[in-house]
Formats: structure tokens, sequence, C-alpha cells
């Protein structure tokens, strides 16, 4: 048997059982939904409506409703796609990198995490679908043969490769959660009293029966997919800044693109994830399992990450200076101090300064500052996209050619509409699925739960 | 093999604590008796080397997966970038697939990644009868929950070593 240190903090409060672990996660799933989540569902189905008209009108029409130019082609739609990709990160950053470091404190809101991945990519590849035009011809982004030679996509292009990694990161993410959530399905597939829902969650479980061999391989597949996910999701948002740092234009073609943009991806992601965790904690009573030291290890993976943006966005500004080439100076200078000023100023408020607050633990273990934070840093690595893209356009090599871009409501209404899906299919999943990874947490109730720690700690003393 | 386990009845021990469950693997198997399966709530680390079962070769199945997902990768950027159809793209060289090769990193890549996950997990879902609509593995409910249960044939003398192992309760089915 395995003990902890009794340094460790325990994860898992107060003295529970396996069956309470069981009961614990099980209660959202088999109790009625309480009036604010029909609130918020609701809130967020008329935004996803909204949304939904926004892209219905888009597609009818054409791109011409939106606010692009012809010096600005790529602005708002590229900046939400790239958010949203980002937002996707950090799940898998905890659920995949963590597992490898063997960090126990994934386990509690892995579940969760790897959920906002997966419905934040979907969000994502709306984006780039529907500014195609024709959406009906996406399939031709894909290695189809076809009448014209056959004419094949262009594999030297990061757009494509964009193709490739978002669908890879988005299949073998969702993969990655079911393999996972297939044994906690059998848990309320056993439970489940309803004949509707019993039926539901045996269609759910696969028929999953906690047999010691497929509990081995379990393991060993859970831990190949860590393996595999991490270098992907690394790729992922590596091959995202290649779409900027490929092409020769001032402010986007600098090599430091994809370091900078995964940890801005890290960054943000994390953010959402105490977002979405503070709000599942209270709501659903979670805070024995999702602890303050939960919400403190995410709010230093922030203030670090936060930091690699900071000194990534100074690095950007002196290579801009050291490297002598005057547009690329001008594209940094106009940046901070050009028309887009105020963007720039709120990403450098936002992103660099805000999370330096962090090193104060009274901060960072305070749930309302927290929540806060979390809030703030998404805006402001919103605006980092917006900045980096718009600001880098709108002024290029021809100074007659100069413009800016503001979305119209269509844009917006799509943005908007985003959100709302987001939200509805979180709220959803709240509802539905088992929030905590059940299984794997009562792996380490014996070594990391407080009452058993306490029991170890105070029989060890005797010897 | 099969036609012990079909023609002997089957007795199932319950337990209540993992590390209980582990001993009494040791203690039923040292006593001579064959397990045929352990069903438990949650991966009980150590138990496949108390039952002394063999390790799973599915990480190598993944691997080979991935070696297939490249193969795949470097013949679809062959064929379509240099053989079917080469095209002067940014003035990349494509008179080999060597020399175009550093651009087509990314894509071999995920595809490498893409063949190794999806297939290694329908290679798990498939060894482990798992699908859609499956009827529960297990036979107790409850050991998906905090029950642990071990299932073998009935033999002289099995029911006093499961007792003695810490069952807390014992059935023949």
């Amino acid at each position: 048997m395995h003990y902890e240190s009794t340094e460790r903090k325990p994860l898992i409060l107060g003295d529970k059982s396996y069956h309470q672990i069981t009961e614990d996660v099980v209660r959202p799933i088999e109790t009625a939904a309480p009036r604010a989540w029909w609130v918020a569902f609701s809130i967020a189905l008329v935004m996803f409506l909204w949304g939904a008209g926004s892209i219905a009108y888009t597609v009818a029409t054409g791109i011409g409703v939106w606010g692009l130019n012809k010096t600005v082609g790529w602005a708002w739609d590229i900046t939400n796609f790239v958010w949203w990709v980002g937002i996707g990160h950090a799940g898998t950053l905890i659920s995949a990198v963590l597992l490898l470091f063997r960090q126990r404190w994934r386990m509690a809101i892995n579940r969760s995490a790897e959920a906002m991945t997966i419905f934040s990519v979907i969000q994502a590849g709306l984006f780039p679908l529907f500014h195609m035009g024709r959406v009906w011809l996406a399939y031709w982004v894909f290695p189809i043969p076809n009448q014209y030679g056959s004419l094949w996509v262009n594999f030297n292009s990061p757009l494509l490769w964009d193709v490739f990694a978002i669908s890879t990161y988005l299949t073998v993410s969702v993969v990655f959660w079911y393999v996972g959530l297939i044994p906690d399905f059998a848990m309320v597939r056993d439970r489940a009293i309803n004949p509707v829902q019993k039926h539901i969650y045996k269609i759910l479980s696969f028929g999953w029966g906690g047999k010691a061999k497929a509990w081995q391989r379990f393991e060993e597949v859970s831990l190949v997919l860590a393996g595999l996910a991490t270098p992907l999701v690394l790729s992922v948002h590596t091959i995202v800044s290649m779409d900027f740092a490929t092409s020769v234009i001032p402010g986007w073609h600098t090599t430091i693109f994809p370091p900078y943009f995964v940890a801005g991806a890290i960054f943000s992601g994390f953010a959402m994830v105490q977002t979405l965790l503070l709000i599942v904690r209270k709501v659903f009573k979670m805070d024995d399992y999702i602890t303050i030291q939960h919400i403190e290890m995410m709010n230093i993976v922030i203030m670090v990450t936060g930091s690699i943006v900071g000194v990534a966005y100074i690095t950007e500004l002196f290579i801009a200076w050291y490297s002598g080439v005057e547009y690329e100076q001008y594209a940094f200078l106009n940046r901070a101090t050009g028309p887009y000023w105020w963007a720039y100023w709120s990403m450098m408020t936002c992103n660099v300064f805000s999370p330096q607050l962090m090193w104060s633990k009274k901060l960072r273990t305070n749930l309302v500052f927290t929540f806060m934070i979390s809030i703030v840093v998404n805006i402001g690595m919103w605006f980092e996209r917006f900045v980096i893209i718009v600001t880098s356009l709108h002024r290029d090599y021809l100074p007659s050619s100069w413009s800016m871009f503001s979305p119209s409501f269509v844009e917006v209404g799509i943005f908007i509409g985003t959100i709302g899906f987001f939200f509805a299919l979180f709220l959803l999943y709240a509802r539905t699925f088992p929030v905590i990874a059940q299984a794997e947490l009562k792996t380490i109730l014996k070594t990391s739960g407080e009452a058993q720690k306490k029991l170890h700690n105070d029989h060890g003393a005797q010897h | 093999m099969a036609h012990s386990t079909e023609s002997v009845p089957l007795v199932r021990a319950m337990y209540h604590d993992d590390d209980v469950l582990i001993s009494a693997v040791k203690q039923i198997r040292a006593a001579g008796f064959k397990i045929s399966e352990v069903y438990t709530p949650f991966p009980v680390h150590g138990l496949d080397k108390a039952m002394g079962l063999k390790e799973s070769r599915i990480a190598l199945a993944a691997f080979m997966y991935g070696v297939i997902g490249l193969t795949v990768a470097v013949t679809l950027t062959w064929y379509m970038m240099v053989s079917d159809w080469p095209q002067n793209i940014g003035g990349k060289p494509n008179i080999n697939w060597a020399m175009n090769m550093p651009a087509f990193v990314p894509i071999l890549f995920e595809m490498t990644v893409f063949f190794a996950a999806h297939l290694m997990v329908w290679t798990y879902l498939v060894i482990n009868g798992l699908y859609p609509g499956a009827d529960a593995k297990n036979p107790d409910p409850r050991t998906t929950d905090d029950y642990f249960m071990v299932e073998l044939p009935a033999a002289k003398g099995l029911i006093e070593t499961l007792q003695k192992s810490g069952a807390v309760e014992i059935a023949e089915a």
C-alpha cells in the first residue's frame, strides 16, 4: 500500500467512503435540475439561436454581410477561432500532461476540463467553416479524388495542416474523454431506477463490467492516449500560429509564435476551466472534491503561463526594434499607439498585469477574486488575437489602402451564438454526465482523502 | 478449460475493501484455487500482478497503428504533391518527396497520432467486448460502486478459504 507524505494536503476533504463518492458524483444526474440551471440554459439557448440566425443570414447572403474589407480580410472570425481553440487546450493539458507528470489533483477536474475542450473546439471549427463562404463545399478541404484532374489539396499550406490538426485534435479528445467515461456511465447505469434512464446509460456504458483485465487495458490505453495527446495539443496551437507565422506580414512573420501561442492557449484555457469549475463547485456542492487547493494550483498555472505570455510580448517588441526592419518596427509602434491602442493596452492589462496579482497567496486562494481574474484573462486573450490579427493587417505596405475594421452585427451575433452554444452544451453535460471521474478518484481516496490521511498519521504516530 | 467452467457451478465472493481484496486474491491462489474473474469499481493497483495476469500488449498495437498512419501520410503526400500533380507552390521544391518533406511534417505527425489513437481505442473496445447497448458484464450492480467481486469455479474447501480471506458475502451461482 502506498502512503503519501503528511506534507501534502488532502485532495478529498471530509470523511468519504467509496460509496459516498458515488453518491456525490451521481447526485446532479439523479435529482431534478435547480431553477438556476433552467435560467442559465434558457439564456444560453437564446444566445445560440441568435447565432444560428446570424449564420443562416451569412450563408444565405454571403460573407459580404461581415465587416471585412479589401485590406482586413481576416478579422473577427479568425480571432474567435484562435480564441476558442486556445481555450480548449487546458482540458488536454490537465488530462494528458498532468497524467504523465502524475499530478493527482487533476483527477477531480479532468472530466469537466476535457468536456470544455471538446465543446470549445466545436465552436472554433464553426468559424473557418462559415468563412469558407460556400459551406456546402466544405468537404473540399479533404484530399478526395475529384473531376478537376484530380486537383489535390495543398499539403504545403498551414491552412491545410490546420484542417488535419484540428480534426485529429477534436476526434482524439472525444475518444480520450469517452474511454474515461465508460466506467462512470456503468456506475450510473447500475444504480438507475427509472427504466428509461437505465436504458440510456446502458447504451452509453457499452456494457462495461469492471473486469480486472479490462481495467488493466484501461490504464494502459489511458497512458498511451495521454502520451499521444501531449505532443498533439502542442502541435495544434503551433500549427494555428503557423497560419500567421508563415505569412510575410509584419507582426505575423516571427519565429516566437509557436511557443507564444501555446503558452497563451494554456493561459486562457485554465482561466476558462476556473470560470466553469467555480460554478460547478458551487451549484453541485463539490467543494470536497474541487478544493481550494485545486483552485490554487490552477491559479499558479495561470500565473506562470501569463508571465510567459508577458515575456513573449516584450520579446516581440525588442526583436522588432532590434531587427532594424522599419515595417516590423512600425507594426509594433502602431499596435501600441495607433488607432487600436485601446485593444493593445486592454491586452497588456488583462494578460500581463492581472495574473501577477496571483503571487499573493491570499488572492489566489480567494474564490471571488479568482472568478473575476478568470473572466479578465479570457477578455485579455480575446484582445490578444484581435491585436495580432487586425492591427497587423489594417495598415499594410501601401498607405493608400490603409483602413479600419469594425464588426457587423452579424459577426457579433455569430460570436455570441458560439458562447451560447458552448454554455448550452456544458450545462447539458453537467446534468447528464458524471462531472467527476469517480472511478479514477476512488483510486486516490486512501492516499489523499482527508479522513484516511488523518487515520494513517494518527496510527503511524504510535509506532 | 472451457468444459470445467461450464459444468462446475460458479462461486461469487464479495469484498468491501480493495486491500482485503488483494490479500484475498493472494490467499486464494496460494491455496491452489483458480480465479476466473475479478470485478472492481475502479482500477485496483497491483491486482493484475496478484492475479497473475499477463501484461497488456495494447501499447505495442498502438505503436504499430502509428507506423501504419505514418506510412499512409507519406504515401498520401508523395502521391498527391510529387507524383500525381506536382505544382510549384511558394517555390517549395517538389522534384522528390524528401526535398518537400519539411512542409509535410505536421501532416505526418497528425496522421500518425490519428491512426494510433483511434485504432488503439477500437482495438480496446473490441477485445473488451464493449459496444453501445451491450449487456452489463458485471453480475452484481454493486461492483461499480464500492464492492469487489471474485468469481471462481466451485471446489472442495473453497468456501472456507473465501470466508477466511475476508469475504463479506459468498453466493453460489
